[in-house]
């Protein structure tokens, strides 16, 4: 199983940003766990200054805006 | 350029809603679609290009440039980067934390946070439309001046002593760690990947600020089509004193971004409303917010939150109060 955080303090774009991260991972059949991280210091302690951002398995792999869904397909392959 | 807009204008008030020429509602129905498809189009066209020219620059490589510089640059550097660097306010805490821990002294960031609201590129771009660009400069001038100044009293008060103990612990051990700290590999783009992040920067932004332009420019529209012309100067004219501090209070608890307040400003000015009682009002509107105070709670404590709010309320009282003064002269 594969965990993956989603970073930001909660705002709309980092809802959004978990949605389709769901609907992918279901699309895919990829087993994942889906975290929302709102704590101001988690998210420091990943270097991420632009959210929503997206870390998977602890490696970040994106920052900074919403993804397209061709970026998740890619991640979670 | 713009006389297109101003005939759209012309035909959709005088010709499809056949509202009689020089009535107070057609006066503001008028100015309202006037000036909404302007910015509109203003918006997507200045946006997208705006965001193809600096699609590499980013708050990380920001951090990296200010991180071990000289304080008395720092803070003029902080405040003219937050004017050009792109991030949404709900980036603002991991901003400040990314900063505070990369040991960059709370004013310089905060210099960094405070210019960000006042200036933007669309708030530029409204101005220079609306308000021509003397007024543009002047406010830009302004606005960093304030990021400078409160930064440099922030530091001077020795503002980190307030930071709640993670962050202050943070910047203590950025601090201690020595030589630089280890930049982030500069991103070189391709055409393709800045035409990617131009589109979803436009849309982006302008799925944020349109309806603060039709907020903006519909009170806007009301004040210029039923405010009678001298109502304002007759009251508010003589820049008295007290209407300064007064603006800033009504500004603080109205929230609205730089794109709502501009079009407002363009008509209180034209009221007869003094240009140091308007920008003071504006900036208390766009960069004094409650719900931004409670975000940065998130990394302060109370205290520092008071003095920051009082030190905004200080500074936009005394803009207002040296150009009302300065106004008769220029």
């Amino acid at each position: 199983m594969r965990e993956i955080k989603v970073l930001g303090s909660g705002c709309t774009k980092c809802v959004k940003t978990a949605e389709i991260i769901t609907t992918v991972a279901n699309k895919l059949g990829v087993d994942a766990q889906i975290i929302k991280e709102t704590s101001p210091q988690a998210i420091m302690s990943y270097g991420v200054m632009r959210t929503p951002a997206v870390v998977i398995d602890e490696k970040l792999v994106h920052s900074g805006s919403i993804p397209h869904e061709q970026q998740v397909v890619e991640w979670l392959q | 350029m713009f006389v297109i807009f101003t005939r759209l204008a012309d035909w959709l008030t005088y010709t499809l809603f056949s509202l009689p020429a020089g009535s107070k509602l057609a006066d503001a129905v008028h100015f309202f679609i006037e000036d909404v498809t302007k910015i509109y189009a203003l918006l997507l066209a200045m946006i997208y290009l705006i965001a193809l020219a600096r699609a590499s620059l980013n708050v990380e490589r920001v951090r990296d440039f200010l991180a071990g510089r000289a304080r008395g640059v720092g803070y003029l550097l902080a405040s003219g980067f937050g004017a050009i660097t792109p991030f949404c306010s709900c980036s603002s805490i991991p901003v400040f934390l990314g900063f505070t821990s990369a040991g960059i002294p709370v004013g310089i960031t905060m210099a960094f946070l405070m210019t960000s609201p006042l200036i933007n590129e669309v708030a530029v771009l409204l101005l220079l439309s609306l308000l021509g660009w003397k007024f543009t400069l002047l406010y830009v001038v302004v606005g960093m001046g304030v990021g400078i100044l409160a930064g440099l009293f922030l530091d001077a008060i020795k503002a980190e002593r307030w930071l709640l103990s993670f962050a202050a612990q943070a910047l203590a051990e950025a601090r201690q760690r020595s030589g630089q700290p280890q930049a982030s590999e500069p991103e070189v783009l391709t055409l393709q990947q800045r035409h990617q992040f131009a589109k979803d920067e436009t849309i982006d932004i302008f799925s944020r600020v349109w309806k603060w332009v039709i907020i903006g420019v519909g009170l806007g529209a009301a004040l210029h089509g039923f405010v009678p012309a001298g109502w304002l100067e007759d009251h508010l004219g003589n820049g008295q004193w007290w209407s300064v501090p007064a603006a800033v209070l009504l500004g603080i608890p109205l929230y609205s971004n730089a794109t709502g307040v501009i079009p407002v400003m363009e008509s209180l000015i034209t009221k007869g409303l003094p240009v140091g009682t308007t920008l003071a009002f504006c900036m208390s509107t766009v960069a004094a917010s409650f719900p931004e105070f409670i975000l940065l709670k998130q990394v302060m404590q109370w205290r520092l939150l008071a003095i920051l709010f009082a030190l905004l309320l200080f500074a936009f009282t005394l803009v207002g109060w040296i150009f009302n003064a300065f106004t008769p002269f220029l």
